[in-house]
């Protein structure tokens, strides 16, 4: 039996490496994926610009100025004259944040008058203008705090913040499980559900059907190698985050894998199920497109969070795989949490499997219909 | 006990009744053939008796075993030839046959003579993947794929069709080969001309038998006079034919027209009267009935039965 499984596996392999098409998503699209989501996905920014309207021109104002640009993320790009100079920036498209200062600025700010530093941000690109404003309105603080503490205000609060795990927010940190979660998907139950389907479209199954090959043999053989492969891709794309993106690994890489390798049962079952009910290769790629990834990426808290979606939304994400899968990774990865403390979402993770292994079990066709 | 034996098989996908009470037997070592135009039911009957489809009446046993109950046991004993070229176009030829050898739980080596003298037509192009191979010997290896486990019933469904008309001589001499081993072979084709090579043939038509013998009693079951009659303008002959009194019916054949006449005549007669009809290079001989005269005569007949009802 094993020799049976070993010719189905390496008749497999030729498939795998004489397919140029196959071969790029196997390894082409890890890489594209993490590359694109590192470098064009991104909710951080470098070198944002900002333009000023300053109506005061005295030394405070100059002083403020220069703080915003003290912190390396702003760079003034323009110093605006009149009120339809700003106005034209904005429609342009060239100004994505203004910041007007009032006249008399220095001397009010000196008489204990308050003061309205006034933020203009392009508003049609909110997530942008969002992180802008409240990178500027922080500078703004800042330099306030500086200016009173050497002035004679005795009560302040200082507010003290610490992104814990994460401390630049930056967003490789989120999308390198997001990543691992959808490639593991795809190359997992895409592509075994696509295999599957092409031997029914090119009339091997029948032949395979009609020789002494039990059902359960035949989805083994097919699912073995991607599953090595998918393996393979995780590393590939821990190890991309870590040196590209210095990702950190803080938990135990040992339950990392583990954890890994149980998602890609999970995905394979899913994969095997999906071409029970599909006819040809193209049948099967809609399907797990539109039933797996759609919502493993919209839904499973990779880009958006779960907790701010509708009830049904919220449902419907938690039957996901991905959804608990992502949760793990993020556990083990960043905050280097141990097996205790992730034990709820891998029991959730395990139950789900076993069902799925046993519908594609059960559908698996040991006849033509 | 029979190769193959199937009792009052019926098949419908839907609205569409691909097989109707169809019953046939095979011998050990008889190699029948079913004889049908596209969407007979052929291969709806071959995917029955190899286990792939379950029918909606009807039994059937293939090699002693009932085709639902012991189906495995089934598995093990047949090869089986799809219609459609079904074998891995981006393997080689070696590496396809080594894979089926493997799977059947068998080696190349072990059953090298019965797979020997088709291998060896093959083996020159044993490294080239089986997609670039000609239709002929594409045919050729998943013959060898289908022999590789010395199956004791084989069945190939059309396994001719596309295939040049050297290739198909040649593979029907194979096929007379394997038969003498005591292999049971069920074939099926649409071409007439291949019918004569069987032992037996089953004609079938909209999913019906229409009639099961050997083709020489087939041929003589026709019992009406035939000729083959040929002038210049063959369309206006077949009009000019079917409007006479004597004809019983005319149909083309190649170059030929075939006319049945109610009584035996001379064809001299025939030919002045189509002298006088005005047709020219009349060419006109008393033939015995081929299996097609058979197969057009049975369906046609079939077909009047079934309007009428």
């Amino acid at each position: 039996m094993f020799k049976v499984f070993k010719a189905f596996v390496q008749k497999e392999l030729y498939h795998i490496l004489r397919d140029k098409r196959t071969l790029l998503i196997l390894f082409g699209m890890p890489v594209a994926q993490v590359l694109i989501f590192g470098y064009a996905v991104t909710n951080e920014f470098r070198d944002a610009y900002l333009d000023i309207y300053d109506q005061a021109g005295d030394h405070m104002s100059q002083e403020l100025v220069q703080h915003l640009q003290s912190s390396g993320h702003f760079q003034v790009n323009n110093m605006i004259r009149s009120d339809k100079q700003l106005e034209d920036g904005f429609k342009a498209g060239t100004t994505k944040l203004a910041v007007v200062i009032p006249v008399d600025f220095a001397s009010d700010l000196s008489n204990g008058k308050s003061v309205s530093v006034q933020l203009l941000a392009d508003g049609s690109d909110p997530n942008n203008a969002n992180t802008l404003v409240q990178y500027a309105s922080t500078m703004i603080t800042s330099f306030q705090k500086e200016r009173l503490d050497q002035s004679e205000n005795p009560y302040q609060i200082g507010v003290q913040t610490r992104m814990l795990y994460n401390p630049q927010l930056a967003s490789a940190h989120n999308f390198v499980p997001g990543t691992i979660a959808l490639i593991l998907l795809i190359i997992s139950a895409m592509m075994t559900s696509l295999t599957i389907a092409r031997e029914k479209e090119l009339g091997t199954m029948e032949i395979l059907l009609v020789s002494p090959l039990p059902p359960l043999l035949i989805i083994l053989g097919k699912v073995a190698p991607y599953a090595a492969l998918s393996f393979i891709d995780a590393l590939l794309v821990l190890i991309l985050g870590y040196f590209v993106f210095d990702v950190p690994i803080v938990g135990n890489l040992l339950l990392l894998l583990a954890v890994c390798f149980l998602y890609v049962v999970a995905a394979l079952a899913l994969g095997t199920l999906i071409s029970t009910v599909s006819k040809t290769q193209q049948d099967a790629m809609l399907r797990s497109l539109m039933g797996l990834m759609m919502p493993s990426m919209l839904l499973s808290g990779f880009i958006f969070p779960l907790a701010s979606m509708p009830k049904v939304l919220q449902v419907l994400g938690s039957i996901i795989p991905a959804t608990y899968f992502i949760e793990i990774l993020k556990g083990v990865m960043l905050r280097g949490v141990g097996f205790d403390l992730v034990v709820w979402e891998v029991m959730i993770l395990v139950g789900m499997t076993v069902f799925l292994l046993f519908m594609s079990y059960r559908n698996f066709k040991i006849r033509l219909e | 006990m029979s190769a193959i034996t199937a009792a009052h098989i019926s098949k419908s996908f839907g609205e569409v009744r691909a097989l109707q009470d169809v019953s046939l037997s095979v011998e050990h070592g008889e190699l029948f053939g079913l004889i049908g135009p596209d969407g007979a039911g052929k291969s709806t009957l071959f995917r029955i008796l190899t286990t792939l489809l379950l029918a909606d009446e009807g039994e059937a046993s293939v090699a002693g075993h009932p085709v639902v109950k012991e189906y495995k046991k089934i598995r093990r004993k047949v090869g089986y030839m799809p219609g459609k070229f079904s074998l891995y176009q981006d393997l080689s030829v070696q590496e396809n046959l080594t894979f089926f050898a493997t799977i059947f739980g068998t080696t190349i080596e072990a059953n090298y003579e019965l797979i020997q003298d088709i291998y060896v037509q093959i083996e020159p192009f044993k490294t080239r993947l089986a997609g670039k191979l000609s239709g002929g010997m594409k045919q050729k290896l998943a013959l060898c794929c289908a022999l590789i486990h010395k199956p004791e019933v084989l069945f190939l469904d059309e396994p001719t069709t596309g295939v040049d008309a050297v290739s198909r001589k040649e593979f029907w001499e194979m096929l007379q080969r394997l038969k003498e081993k005591g292999i049971a072979i069920l074939v099926s084709t649409p071409y007439m001309d291949e019918a004569e090579l069987c032992d037996r043939i089953a004609l079938i038509q909209h999913g019906k038998i229409l009639q099961t013998d050997s083709p020489a009693r087939l041929r003589t079951s026709y019992t009406h006079p035939l000729y083959a009659v040929k002038a210049a303008d063959t369309y206006r002959l077949l009009k000019g034919l079917r409007e006479a009194i004597y004809t019983r019916s005319v149909l083309p054949f190649g170059g030929f027209l075939h006319l049945s006449t109610r009584d035996i005549m001379d064809p001299e007669q025939i030919k002045n009267d189509l002298d006088r009809k005005g047709f020219s290079n009349i060419e006109i001989k008393k033939i015995e009935a081929t299996v097609e005269d058979v197969f057009l005569e049975l369906s046609e007949t079939d077909e009047l039965k079934t309007a009428t009802r």
